[in-house]
């Protein structure tokens, strides 16, 4: 008996275990399809290079941190606090990110409304292959790893182990996801936002500047991408591909239903559990492209994703 | 400016419109049939690659420029295409019997893979056909008693009637032909009451259920011959390539074909050729300049894509219409010389162009 109870809590163990890799890592799909569907839902507008975005954001931190490190060694007060030259990076990452969404969309996708959905799509896609392009001519091509004060350490809870990096992604996207509710919940530029997603032309009619609503928007999801790529950081070394995981993400977006933000969450949750499983027990490689027969299984049983939020016109 | 006066209902059907048409593109056809004349082994290979881009762009514009349908999974069709040719050849099944079995194989596959996609629109189904690709891919990679898995698998050398078509010269004439006939093939059938159907279906979907055309057919229909051009491409690639291997197609691949029948111009038959020229020769282009620009900037990893992607971006903001649409506007041009008004080809842009209803 005492045998069999021993194999039962191992087995247990272990699917905690892999329940919490798996958590963590649907984190930060979930947070890349955030910014996938902030940007649809505001602008119907498709970004395939959201994972791009991604990448660039763990570059510029890794060159901030750099650059913090340097500066912060003269002053003795910083360079004594642990973490400090972190921080500083992350805010900057994310207001350079910001600020890089805000550009983009000025300059490339503006000129792009009215335009039909398939020429922004493909517009995404070779902006993503410039992206890629340029993060390799100016930080080259093999993976660098990103000195995280969250890269190496456990905790030991009876037996499961949970790398600190593991917990930083979860708190961060929690932290995220609850910061952006109260946004769209409570504040004008929020609920501003809410009501161009619904109808930008109504919107216009009751004074919402639409146009800087939409630069707003890419501002928040490029930021969004630039939080995933540093929580991610640790656990994926960076290189300029690292921004493919983008594509699962999409998966994950379209099963949460596209255009709904919990939605997001929930299926990159869902797609990042589901791959540890299969990945112990089905044939090898599988989970590979677990994500992808999860997607096409929703997409023949419920095509309007889990939460379903947005019907599609018929004319 | 040239009027054609029509005399007769045969002049509607005609492929060429007037005798200058005839004219240049006799020109054309005479200036590739002796291309083999001039040019030397190297570039031979290269225009056959163009040819074979072009034939799988024939498939990618039947889908996407034509049925209005976007699929990112078009190298599934190259690599099933590819891999079931080669596999026929191996079992002994001669050239001229195994690809058009490759193809009619690819068309089957298509014809399932346009089944589910009826529910789909859009982005939708963009991603759902990118999901098809990666799992074919992983079909690919495991199953290795066909496939020969990640060691991949020799192709045997093509060989019609005991001669060998293995040299430049006569690969160059095997894809010159199949992309001749291919192109004949789809302008009649885009001449059809399919092809117009297509094209209703695209322009939009109620209006043409409304006009009695059966959607749920026509879209399958569109999958299934747009799978078998890519297919019959992905045959005679895998000669060109000779080894094959499960990362001679990946996304990037389904990226490219779908970048070239963008920058060559959606739904035009030119426009796959402009693409495929484009696409073909670009590398070239980029290796020739990687000698003139300073080292720095040749040595960047990955300026192939990036460059590509460039230009995606600039046509898409610039010229919608690519380069079809582009030579168009300058025929018009010079046509009309002093009189051109600019408002001719001005963009119509439709605000709130939305596909939701709340």
């Amino acid at each position: 008996m005492a045998h069999r109870g021993r194999a039962q809590r191992r087995t247990t163990l272990e699917t905690l275990q892999l329940l919490i890799i798996g958590v963590s890592q649907g984190c930060v799909y979930g947070l890349i399809a955030l910014g996938f569907v902030l940007i649809y839902k505001a602008t119907e507008m498709v970004n395939f290079a959201q994972g791009d975005m991604m990448m660039l954001g763990a570059f510029i931190a890794f060159s901030l941190i750099e650059a913090f490190d340097w500066l912060f060694a003269f002053v003795p007060v910083l360079s004594a606090l642990p973490g400090a030259s972190f921080a500083f990076a992350f805010i900057g990452t994310l207001l350079v990110m910001a600020a890089f969404g805000v550009v983009l969309e000025r300059g490339v996708l503006r000129p792009m409304i009215g335009e039909p959905p398939f020429a922004v799509l493909m517009l995404t896609i070779g902006l993503g292959f410039v992206l890629r392009a340029v993060a390799g001519a100016i930080w080259g091509n093999q993976p660098r790893a990103l000195n995280s004060p969250f890269a190496g350490g456990t905790f030991d809870i009876g037996g499961l182990i949970i790398g600190y990096e593991n917990v930083a992604i979860v708190a961060g996207t929690a932290l995220l996801c609850g910061t952006l509710y109260l946004f769209f919940r409570f504040t004008r530029v929020g609920v501003a936002m809410q009501a161009a997603s619904q109808n930008q032309l109504a919107a216009f009619y009751v004074g919402i500047p639409v146009k800087r609503v939409f630069a707003l928007v890419w501002a928040i999801s490029a930021a969004i991408a630039a939080a995933a790529g540093i929580l991610v950081a640790p656990v994926n070394l960076i290189d300029p591909l690292m921004g493919f995981i983008g594509i699962k993400a999409f998966a994950a977006a379209i099963v949460g239903g596209f255009g709904s933000l919990p939605g997001a969450i929930v299926g990159g949750l869902l797609i990042g559990i589901a791959e540890p499983f299969v990945a112990l027990h089905l044939p090898p490689g599988l989970s590979e492209v677990s994500a992808f027969v999860i997607l096409l299984a929703m997409l023949v049983v419920r095509p309007q994703g889990i939460f379903a939020s947005l019907q599609q016109k018929k004319v | 400016m040239r009027f054609v006066l029509k005399t007769n209902y045969a002049q509607d059907v005609n492929l060429f419109l007037h005798n200058g048409q005839r004219f240049w593109y006799g020109l054309l056809a005479l200036a590739v049939l002796l291309a083999p004349l001039v040019l030397d082994r190297f570039y031979l290979g290269e225009f056959a690659f163009v040819y074979i881009w072009a034939i799988a762009g024939v498939g990618v514009m039947l889908l996407v420029g034509y049925t209005g349908l976007v699929s990112l999974g078009h190298a599934a069709f190259l690599a099933i295409g590819a891999y079931a040719h080669a596999w026929l050849l191996t079992q002994g099944v001669p050239f001229v019997l195994s690809v058009p079995l490759a193809t009619a194989f690819c068309a089957f596959v298509g014809y399932i893979v346009g089944l589910p996609a009826l529910r789909m629109t859009g982005i939708y189904l963009a991603i759902a056909t990118l999901a098809f690709e990666r799992i074919a891919a992983w079909v690919i990679e495991h199953w290795e008693s066909v496939t020969g898995g990640h060691f991949g698998m020799r192709v045997p050398d093509p060989t019609v009637f005991g001669m060998s078509l293995d040299g430049p010269v006569p690969f160059y004439y095997l894809c010159l032909g199949i992309l001749g006939l291919s192109l004949f093939a789809a302008l009649n059938l885009l001449r059809s009451p399919t092809g117009r159907a297509f094209i209703a279906v695209r322009d939009s979907e109620v209006s043409a259920e409304s006009m009695g055309i059966n959607l749920a057919r026509t879209k399958c229909t569109a999958f299934a011959l747009s799978a078998a051009f890519t297919g019959l491409a992905g045959s005679l690639l895998s000669h060109r390539i000779g080894y094959l291997a499960p990362d001679a197609f990946t996304v990037q691949t389904s990226i490219q074909l779908l970048l070239m029948v963008v920058v060559g111009g959606l739904g035009s038959l030119q426009g796959v050729v402009y693409g495929a020229i484009f696409l073909g020769l670009l590398p070239q282009a980029i290796a020739i300049g990687r000698d003139v620009l300073p080292q720095w900037i040749g040595e960047i990893p990955g300026l192939e894509p990036g460059i590509f992607g460039l230009i995606l971006v600039l046509f898409l903001i610039f010229e919608p219409l690519g380069i079809h649409g582009r030579w168009v506007k300058i025929r018009l041009w010079l046509d009309q010389f002093p009189l051109y008004r600019r408002a001719t080809y001005k963009r119509q842009r439709s605000y709130l162009r939305t596909e939701r209803v709340r």
